[in-house]
């Protein structure tokens, strides 16, 4: 044995370690690729080709035709405006209500804070799941303005879509968390100086908050625009429906599946463009939430 | 001079209201404040978690519907009853005359079971249960019963992809974890590549899955047609009750590995690498590494990553309304499947309810045991 053979077997070893990453990469990118490949090509070639390799690849008679005739059976432009709309105000609306919350929980005294703050922080056992059903009743029962003066249930709506998710009991502990670590001589020198107390808050604290704000708005983003058993419930009207909502369309008529994966590849690769961009983002926000405890 | 005691109590009222008993009345604002700008979300956390949480409890109890002209009346337990009731019920064989047993195409005979479920004065209790399963017990035969097969058909289904994905989907989490906590160039790469699944909607991914499960053209058998020289049989895995459950479980942990893989990694980062050096000098090698120095410094992310697996999975709703429907047979009936067909397909939100608090029940069980876990050795 001499340096040479340790040096192959630690190349080998290496390079064994990399076919196993690969090998386990294919199996997450494969069915994703499959979805954006077979978008492009008519039904009868994707079935033809989920036999072989070239269900992976971009060959044969490709085109966007698979699209084209998604935007005709369903109102994608309108269902794709639903849900950047409701899921856009969502993320700015929970940024604001969440982190003035926190903002009040961390710096400010007032009393019952304490019991307030536990209460919340005991509300992450209770999973949506769970109150999805009551919530139904609540939402049907609210009262809301609208142009012919005061209406009776928020049903099929867009309010109905956003205003329950504005705020979150982890949001508010997430920039909870950290407010309260950052150094007291922060706001007491601002205190000194004679800023107000909404002075502190937007023009002291929420600038240092960037890693945090992007936590939570990562979080919502992904809830919101994935939203589906919500709405499922919630919207009737065609107008109104978000992106997910609208996949339904494909389960009931005959299965167009070169249509199903055009209209997947859409809804789906701008969420993976967002992610690939900000991916070190996203990961760590996920890291965080799960390490709420 | 006023003490501070005095000059709180001829503050006006919102200062004794909103003011700490110890804090000085110059504070006031600062009270007042905090309270205001924490009372938007407070507000919208009590209409939309507070409220429908505790309602879920109260209708639970009643007969309230979405829409009905008529108020919700009491109706105390039978809710629960409905869906929970289980009796085991023996029955004996038919006898002849002589006593003897009556055989026929032989098998023994036994009375018709709907003698005694159908309004038998003799056996209220038995009243409307149906059949879930049946065994045999020497010459008798035992017979399950229950209110409402669906329901339990989906908790047991329910209690076992919770049981199967927790370690599973754990497991293979950390073995991820460990691949990709190593200091190899791309790594990073790689970790972004097993994460992507997770923000893709569950909703996509299920409908792309179900072309990978086709029974005739689907990915899967093709691949395993290919692998075994084209002696697999192809499987309708979503149309066979006993492939179906399974199917979505490994579609289930294809999706959310990743997201617990992270938390993982995370756990991992914690360990010092200084401990890892001291077990080299001691010549421990790579599996006494694992044992004696990771994993006892993962434990408490360990139990963490079970808990959130296992609620997730008690959650699971999307997989069955788009692949499946509860179908073949109800070998995929979910619990929240089964509260929103009948909260909102059928409108009874107070069975709805009952079910939502039966799911409850067990979550806070769970949460619970994770509390009692990683409070032991801190």
């Amino acid at each position: 044995m001499n340096a040479m053979s340790f040096e192959t077997r630690h190349n080998l070893s290496i390079g064994l370690r990399y076919a196993l990453l690969i090998l386990i990469a294919t199996i997450f990118i494969f069915p994703i690729l499959f979805m954006v490949m077979s978008s492009l090509k008519p039904d009868l070639q994707m079935l033809r080709d989920s036999a072989s390799l070239r269900a992976f690849l971009p060959v044969g008679d490709i085109s966007l035709n698979n699209y084209a005739e998604a935007f005709e059976r369903v109102p994608i432009v309108q269902f794709a405006f639903n849900s950047v709309f409701t899921t856009s105000v969502s993320v700015a609306a929970s940024l604001l209500l969440n982190s003035m919350a926190a903002f009040s929980f961390a710096f400010l005294q007032w009393r019952g804070k304490a019991i307030v703050l536990s209460l919340i922080i005991a509300t992450f056992i209770v999973p949506f799941e769970v109150i999805a059903i009551p919530m139904l009743l609540v939402a049907n029962n609210l009262p809301w303005i609208g142009p012919e003066g005061i209406e009776i249930g928020w049903l099929n709506s867009y309010h109905v879509q956003i205003i329950p998710f504005i705020a979150d009991s982890l949001g508010i502990f997430l920039f909870y968390q950290y407010f309260r670590d950052l150094p007291d001589e922060l706001v007491e020198a601002a205190r000194i100086d004679g800023a107000s107390i909404w002075q502190i808050y937007a023009r002291i604290v929420m600038p240092i908050a960037g890693p945090i704000v992007a936590t939570v708005a990562i979080l919502k983003f992904l809830v919101m625009w994935n939203a589906y058993i919500w709405p499922l419930m919630t919207i009737r009207s065609e107008e109104l429906r978000p992106i997910m909502v609208g996949l339904q369309y494909f389960f009931q008529l005959n299965i167009a599946w070169g249509e199903i994966m055009a209209y997947l590849s859409m809804v789906t690769i701008p969420v993976l463009i967002f992610y690939l961009a900000l991916q070190r983002a996203f990961i760590e926000s996920i890291a965080t939430s799960g390490i709420k405890g | 001079m006023l003490t501070a005691a005095e000059a709180r109590k001829n503050a006006p009222l919102w200062v004794r209201l909103l003011l700490p008993k110890d804090a000085p009345l110059y504070q006031r604002n600062d009270a007042l404040f905090g309270w205001l700008m924490a009372f938007p979300a407070l507000l919208i956390l009590t209409v939309f978690l507070v409220i429908p949480f505790l309602m879920a409890f109260v209708v639970s109890f009643t007969n309230q519907r979405l829409i009905s002209p008529n108020p919700a009346e009491w109706m105390g337990l039978r809710n629960f009853e409905r869906l929970l009731s289980v009796r085991a019920f023996t029955l004996e064989p038919e006898r002849d005359d002589s006593g003897a047993i009556v055989y026929q195409d032989g098998g023994i005979v036994y009375p018709r079971l709907r003698n005694f479920t159908r309004k038998n004065p003799n056996y209220p209790e038995l009243d409307g249960l149906r059949e879930f399963t049946s065994w045999q017990s020497g010459d008798n035969r035992t017979v399950i019963l229950v209110a409402d097969v669906v329901f339990l058909r989906a908790l047991i289904n329910t209690l076992v992809f919770a049981s199967v994905i927790a370690p599973l989907q754990g497991g293979l989490a950390l073995l991820l974890a460990l691949l990709l906590n190593q200091a190899l160039p791309f790594i990073n790469v790689f970790r972004a590549i097993y994460f992507a699944p997770v923000v893709v909607s569950m909703v996509v991914v299920s409908l792309l899955w179900r072309f990978i499960y086709d029974g005739n053209n689907g990915l899967l058998n093709n691949l395993l047609g290919i692998l075994s020289f084209g002696s697999f049989q192809p499987v309708d895995w979503l149309g066979n009750p006993y492939t179906a459950l399974p199917a979505i479980m490994a579609m289930s942990v294809w999706q959310a590995v990743g997201f617990h893989m992270v938390i993982w990694l995370a756990g991992l980062q914690t360990i010092p690498a200084s401990l890892y050096e001291a077990a080299s000098l001691d010549g421990a090698g790579g599996w006494q590494k694992f044992r004696f120095v990771t994993w006892p410094g993962l434990r408490n992310t360990a139990v963490l990553v079970l808990i959130v697996i296992t609620i997730q999975a008690m959650g699971f709703f999307v997989q069955v309304d788009v692949m499946t429907r509860g179908g073949p047979l109800d070998a995929t009936q979910s619990v929240v499947y089964q509260a929103v067909q009948r909260g909102y397909d059928k409108q009874d939100i107070a069975e709805g309810s009952a079910i939502s608090v039966i799911l409850f029940a067990i979550v806070f069980v769970i949460s619970m045991t994770q509390r009692y876990l990683t409070r032991e050795r801190r």
